[in-house]
């Protein structure tokens, strides 16, 4: 989904530095924060990180006959919102600019904000919901984590159509093209991403539900009832 | 185990769907950023020129994916580290859970 070095022109990559710089900036803070009240969640931290590291770097082909990588933030959105998750994703994003040309320096504001803030907003909130009306919370993680990497695809679609509008049709026939390129590609991937985050869930649940339940992701007859289930 | 035999179906059913598509027609598989260039290519009639270049490109696609797979390990340590360290800690606690049976009949 890394928007190409150079790919974005003036305004645009200005623009998207000042929309996720902002919001970086608070998830450090928050992360630190975070980090200093209650140092047991360090590992999940590293974890979840280390998740976007794997997944993100596993390019999968897909239906349209072309490859695309998920982005594995889902799993950071849940146990830690999308602000930290942005911090998260910005790592690994620099770390494919620097040593794989993939993405860039000067298109990191807009991929930051791609990968690591709008998918990992819309899968927090997506978890929320679902999550309220009481349906197994395996499947609120599935959902939450397939879409949030889709969307992140939908808004680099969305980026590249509004700094490339089409000649004629504008932004939209743009945005249709660019969606054909991403969207459509990221569907399979979308859903093992889902899967594959549901079950390293699964994982956690089992070894540190006393945290998931310090971090508000669930609450403690929860964890025992989803303990039960799996033993 | 629910959970990750359903995992599993998925992820079989991702692989089937490659296996057909690789068998019944060509297809490049290239990565759809190459191709979102196409497009942006195809967008502007070819005008338009990125304003700057990576500041160092893998030398070869050898080295290229060098890089991918040592992203990847480094990821996997982390998880694999942690998790097991918690599984260890758990069952030195004493506390009940899945796979424990077989950890106890060969104490």
């Amino acid at each position: 989904m890394h928007i190409m070095e150079g790919f974005l022109p003036h305004p645009w990559w200005e623009i998207w530095f000042a929309l996720s710089l902002p919001v970086l900036a608070w998830g450090v803070y928050k992360m630190n924060k975070m980090v200093k009240e209650n140092r047991e969640i360090l590992p999940l931290l590293a974890v979840s990180g280390a998740f976007v590291f794997v997944l993100s770097s596993l390019k999968m082909p897909s239906v349209t006959g072309s490859c695309s990588h998920p982005t594995g933030t889902g799993m950071g959105a849940i146990l830690f919102g999308p602000w930290i998750t942005a911090v998260l994703s910005a790592i690994v994003l620099i770390y494919q600019a620097l040593f794989l040309a993939h993405g860039g320096l000067t298109t990191l504001g807009a991929n930051i904000f791609s990968m690591g803030i709008a998918g990992p907003l819309i899968g927090y909130l997506i978890f929320k919901l679902a999550n309220r009306s009481g349906r197994n919370m395996y499947l609120c993680v599935f959902l939450a984590a397939m879409f949030a990497d889709w969307t992140t695809y939908v808004v680099t679609s969305m980026q590249l159509a509004l700094a490339f509008p089409a000649a004629s049709g504008g932004i939209a026939a743009s945005f249709q093209a660019f969606m054909a390129v991403f969207a459509i590609t990221q569907v399979p991937l979308a859903v093992v991403e889902g899967a594959v985050t549901a079950l390293m869930f699964k994982y956690i649940v089992q070894l540190r539900g006393d945290v998931l339940v310090r971090l508000k992701v669930a609450n403690d007859s929860t964890i025992k009832l989803l303990r039960e289930a799996s033993s | 185990m629910k959970l990750e035999i359903t995992v599993l179906a998925i992820i079989a059913l991702f692989a089937a769907l490659f296996i057909y598509q690789s068998s019944t027609g060509v297809h490049e598989w290239a990565g759809a950023d190459d191709q979102s260039e196409k497009v942006i290519s195809e967008l502007t009639g070819g005008t338009y020129e990125p304003w700057s270049r990576p500041v160092w490109e893998p030398p070869s696609g050898e080295i290229e994916s060098l890089l991918f797979a040592l992203q990847a390990a480094i990821g996997s340590l982390i998880i694999g580290y942690f998790l097991g360290y918690y599984r260890g800690a758990m069952r030195k606690k004493g506390a009940p859970m899945e796979g424990e049976g077989e950890a106890r009949s060969d104490a």
